[in-house]
């Protein structure tokens, strides 16, 4: 090959390499592991079938850093992404999503009315459409577990009872609430306590007595793998994570549901995409009856009547709703307002 | 040499006017060919490598956002002394930019900004921004200032106004104060930061890290190169197999085998808990040692090659003579042998030295918190927090770092004297 | 053994078996990472740990479940494609440009030939995460974040050191008569450079052009940093196995790539010969 001929080979298969994007194509995003699966089995996969476009569905760890870099340099990258409600509000209010509007969602399969079928917290922030309601627990492998079954979050806390390494979710939300109720905080007045400079010292402090036996990871799918392979013997999980590993692959877990933090998922479309339409036609499909009641396979509920009604009797109490009174429901405004700060103490106290 | 030679030829070789301007020409000409050679490189490595770099180092001292958010606050805030509540028409001023931030969703930037200034500030901007958004722009005109204070009487404390003056200035060494755990009180004198101070701390710890990584890597590499460059030439190159494979291989292969060798049901804690040695499994991933083990393993070779290439040339006689002569081992090596090793001996150890100081990836894979270095924060500063100004004032330190080290490179070695495979 | 030498002390000879054992071990130490996973990725459970049956060797614990899964993952397949595709382009730009200019670096009447060769050379030593976040804020002003075009000229300015240095190394024995040659014989210099000095330095840049692959084929944080969800490469895959899912998918993928290594290490060496050859001609 000559330098001629080489040069103008690569210049035409670097112009095909980069060039125009196939008109129909959408990145979606969500959390990867059985939860991602679900989503794939009965959201992307059938919209595909259904309307022949192009789905590229990617994993992130959650949070709204990855989305606030796209949408600060402009560059956006990702179109439709689930996100945490306990996240939605700051990502909305800081404008890194776009307005949904309801009147597009489509009635339930039984001919109700969108706004009427979705549960209204499945709506409240006008950036997202519910997709599932889940809570966040902890779990412990029956057979690493030492000084019986812990069954409240205080035992989680304590390392002399229960000895062995802990693994939490490398973020503030939720494991500062845990440390307050833990702490002897009511359970209803979390928020309030720690919305106080002196609340949030009484967090730190009690995350403080456990540090050297916390072990910490990015994303929820880790979380059954730490317990499995023994980096831990109890984890901060995603219900349904923990309900998968049990149920699918016969694992020795055991989840408590003490003060778990109830939360919903929520589609999200990512500001200033080019994609927007498509974003929007997909959410449509997404979070139509059938496709939302899939989502029992990994234990979260659906967000639509209609949807709940489609729920295996069998998996009724492995549902979050079932242990509502049990735990708090995680405040989305709150974290809005102290995300930032709290998220800049907790970075600093990881590296103290 | 050429040019000492035209402007100073000696005097029997003097040269015609004609014949001298002839190799003048000449040699420009060749200059501008060789140099014409390099050109496009150096245009594209210019783009594609040197803007990037400087781009950073401005980004670490550059920040418009905050003049950007709330410009009409910072230019009557002007008139403020500096103590005590600013005059009403300033509060409003910012009760008026506070709704437009709400309405525009940019309240969130404003609140980011000055919660690096003053940590805890956040939630105060953003809860006030909620509140002001309903506000009729009427009342907001007239009645702002008292409007903000019922929002939050935070809002009166001059600490805080003092913070808003701080990040409203364009260019700002802040960032580079923070970098080091200094800040900048009220009075303009720069001290000790009040809050967390971590960044010098892991700056010496990656130094620290760094340093142990090249010794080890040498303690290792040096027996090692040592009897591979006094085997037998067919011996010695296929021993070098070892060292080449695992410097060919990808650097994430290898840092996969060493998590399913550290892992807690890992390769290493199976064997030695089937030989006996312990009885529970060793926690080792996600720890320093699994930083430094893996990276030692990744780096040996770095270490091994330019060792081997030196005492390759080394000729046995000198030792054989210095023992026969019947000095003894050791002093005859340190006397003899090792100072002739120095040249590759340096060159490996700033290498490996040089590469450790910025590594990322094995860090971040096998390191969990204990095990992070300098390059991991970079990341997080640029992926979690976003904070891209801090992330970019530890950079350039970092950077300076590293050119001073290429600076001892280059004098010690040479930069062109790179040994590859 | 009879190979030392008569004035050789008792405790000379166990300090050489010592050093002996020592070279050993490290060899050991250097290999055994790498071929620890090879069997692991052969695993028929979903662990990076070896199993009760794959240690007494049973055929049932071992199967390709793992590279079976390779292939039916379109993001795995998506991920060496990009990997070629991405590393073929930057090796041509970094060859091409870090050849000639390497020509140019090797002439001796280069100006200020040591500062811009340590220019040259410097984005092999400056620390990645300092480029990756350069080329964050900078490639994004031309949009070019996101996009293949913008990862290539990333990889392509990080393998052009190692260009220039393996050619300029082969440069090291080339004789520049015979260029100047070729320019006195009326040829221009880009005739000359193609008929006459390529074709003796063609080992030391083809050798440099794998260089430049194997970077850009390894690179994973200027990926991080600069690809979106389209550009994802084979190391952009495994760390986020790595970080989010651990499963032996990814130890299958590392065997495969330990495999390319061989390979590349095997090209080199016949390369090397052939060099030596060359020179030995010359």
């Amino acid at each position: 090959m000559t330098l001629r001929s080489a040069l103008i080979g690569s210049a035409a298969l670097l112009a095909m390499a980069a060039g125009p994007v196939v008109a129909q194509e959408l990145t979606a995003v969500s959390f990867g592991g059985a939860y991602g699966a679900a989503q794939k089995k009965h959201m992307i996969d059938p919209y595909i079938e259904a309307t022949g476009n192009k789905v590229l569905f990617e994993d992130y760890s959650g949070g709204i850093a990855e989305i606030k870099a796209q949408v600060e340099a402009n560059n956006i990258q990702w179109d439709v992404v689930d996100i945490e409600v306990i996240d939605l509000e700051r990502a909305c209010s800081e404008g890194l999503l776009e307005v949904i509007p309801r009147d597009i969602l489509p009635p339930g399969d039984d001919g109700t009315p969108a706004e009427e079928d979705f549960f209204p917290e499945a709506l409240a922030n006008e950036c997202g459409v519910g997709v599932i309601f889940w809570a966040i627990i902890y779990a412990y492998n029956t057979e690493t577990i030492g000084g019986g079954p812990p069954s409240t979050i205080a035992d989680f806390f304590d390392t002399e009872t229960f000895p062995g390494k802990r693994a939490l979710r490398k973020r503030p939300q939720v494991n500062l609430e845990w440390a307050l109720i833990a702490d002897g905080v009511a359970p209803d007045e979390v928020y309030d306590v720690l919305s106080t400079d002196e609340g949030q010292a009484r967090a730190f402090a009690k995350l403080d007595t456990v540090k050297d036996d916390l072990v910490w990871f990015d994303s929820w799918s880790q979380a059954p793998q730490l317990l499995n392979d023994g980096g831990a013997v109890m984890v901060q999980s995603a219900n349904g994570r923990i309900f998968g590993a049990i149920k699918d692959d016969g694992r020795p877990f055991e989840m408590v549901w003490d003060s778990n933090v109830f939360d919903l998922d929520v589609w999200a479309i990512v500001k200033g995409t080019p994609n927007k339409d498509l974003a929007l036609d997909f959410i449509k499909f997404a979070t139509n009856t059938k496709p939302l009641s899939g989502m029992q396979d990994v234990a979260y509920g659906p967000t639509r009547r209609s949807g709940a009604a489609l729920v295996d009797p069998a998996v009724t109490n492995d549902l979050p709703t079932a242990h509502i009174d049990k735990g708090i429901k995680a405040d989305g405004i709150f974290w809005a307002d102290f995300g930032e700060s709290l998220g800049e103490k907790f970075n600093e106290w990881l590296l103290q | 040499m050429a040019d000492i030679a035209l402007a100073a030829p000696p005097a029997a070789t003097r040269l015609t006017r004609e014949e001298a301007g002839f190799a003048r020409r000449e040699l420009t000409r060749r200059r501008l060919v060789a140099f014409g050679l390099v050109a496009p490189l150096l245009i594209f490595i210019g783009f594609a490598f040197f803007a990037p770099i400087t781009t950073m180092l401005h980004r670490s001292v550059y920040n418009p956002t905050v003049v950007e958010l709330i410009p009409d606050t910072l230019t009557v805030l002007e008139a403020w002394s500096g103590e005590g509540t600013p005059a009403p028409e300033i509060l409003t001023s910012m009760a008026v930019d506070l709704k437009r931030l709400a309405n525009e969703r940019t309240s969130g930037k404003l609140a980011e900004e000055l919660n690096r200034g003053l940590p805890g500030t956040s939630s105060l901007v953003k809860s006030t921004a909620r509140k002001l958004r309903r506000a009729e722009d009427a009342a907001l005109a007239t009645d702002g200032a008292t409007l903000l204070l019922d929002a939050n009487p935070k809002w009166a404390e001059p600490e805080l106004w003092q913070t808003v003056r701080k990040v409203g200035r364009t260019y700002t060494d802040t960032y580079f104060l923070t970098a080091l755990d200094l800040e900048r009180d009220a009075a303009g004198s720069i001290g000790a930061r009040q809050s967390a101070r971590i960044y010098v701390q892991l700056y010496t710890k990656t130094l620290r890290i760094a340093l142990v990584i090249t010794v080890l890597t040498l303690l290792l590499g040096y027996p090692l190169s040592y009897c591979l460059a006094n085997a037998p030439a067919r011996t010695a190159n296929i021993l070098m197999v070892f060292v080449l494979l695992p410097f060919w291989t990808s650097l994430l292969v290898r840092t996969t085998s060493w998590i399913a060798l550290l892992q807690t049901n890992g390769v290493v804690n199976s064997v030695l808990m089937s030989i006996g040695i312990t009885s529970e499994p060793l926690e080792m991933m996600f720890t320093e040692f699994a930083t430094i083990v893996a990276m030692t393993h990744i780096l040996l070779p770095f270490m091994v090659l330019p060792l081997y290439s030196v005492m390759r040339g080394i000729d046995p006689s000198y030792m054989r003579a210095a023992l026969s002569l019947g000095s003894s081992p050791i002093p005859a090596f340190i006397r003899v042998y090792f100072p002739m090793t120095l040249p590759g001996l340096s060159a490996g150890a700033l290498l490996v030295f040089i590469i450790s100081v910025g590594y990322y990836i094995t860090p971040a894979l096998v390191g969990g918190t204990d095990g992070q270095m300098i390059s991991n924060i970079i990341a997080f500063h640029m992926q979690q927090s976003n904070n891209w100004e801090l992330a970019a004032a530890l950079g350039s330190l970092l950077l300076l770092l590293i050119i001073g080290l290429y600076w001892v490179y280059d004098r010690l070695v040479g930069a062109d004297n790179i040994k590859l495979g | 053994m009879s190979e030392f030498p008569a004035y050789f002390t008792i405790w000379h000879k166990i300090g050489i078996y010592a050093l002996r054992f020592t070279a050993a071990a490290v060899l050991f130490f250097l290999i055994l990472p790498i071929l620890v996973i090879i069997p692991l990725s052969f695993n028929s459970q979903p662990y990076f740990t070896f199993t009760e049956g794959m240690l007494s060797f049973e055929a049932s614990a071992y199967s390709l479940r793992w590279y079976h899964a390779i292939l039916e993952n379109p993001n795995w397949i998506l991920a060496i494609k990009n990997s070629f595709i991405i590393g073929f382009f930057a090796t041509i730009v970094a060859t091409v440009l870090g050849t000639i200019a390497a020509v140019g670096l090797a002439s001796p009447d280069m100006p200020m030939k040591r500062v811009i060769t340590a220019l040259l050379l410097s984005p092999m030593i400056v620390p990645l995460i300092i480029i990756a976040a350069g080329m964050f804020f900078f490639y994004t002003r031309f949009n070019l974040v996101g996009t293949f075009p913008g990862l290539v000229i990333a990889h392509a300015a990080l393998g052009v050191p190692f260009v220039i240095v393996t050619v300029t190394a082969t440069l090291s024995g080339f004789d520049r008569s015979l260029y100047n040659a070729g320019l006195s014989l009326g040829a221009g210099p880009l005739r000359t450079f193609m008929d006459v000095v390529l074709p003796l330095i063609r080992p030391g840049v083809i050798s440099g052009g794998l260089f430049a692959f194997v970077t850009s084929f390894d690179e994973v944080v200027l990926v991080l940093f600069l690809a979106g969800p389209d550009q994802r490469t084979i190391p952009r895959q495994m760390f986020s196995g790595l970080r989010e899912q651990i499963n032996p998918t990814i130890l299958a993928v590392a065997t495969l790539l330990v495999i390319v290594s061989v390979c590349m290490l095997v090209t080199l060496e016949l390369l090397r010969r052939r060099s030596e050859r060359l020179r030995g001609v010359a």
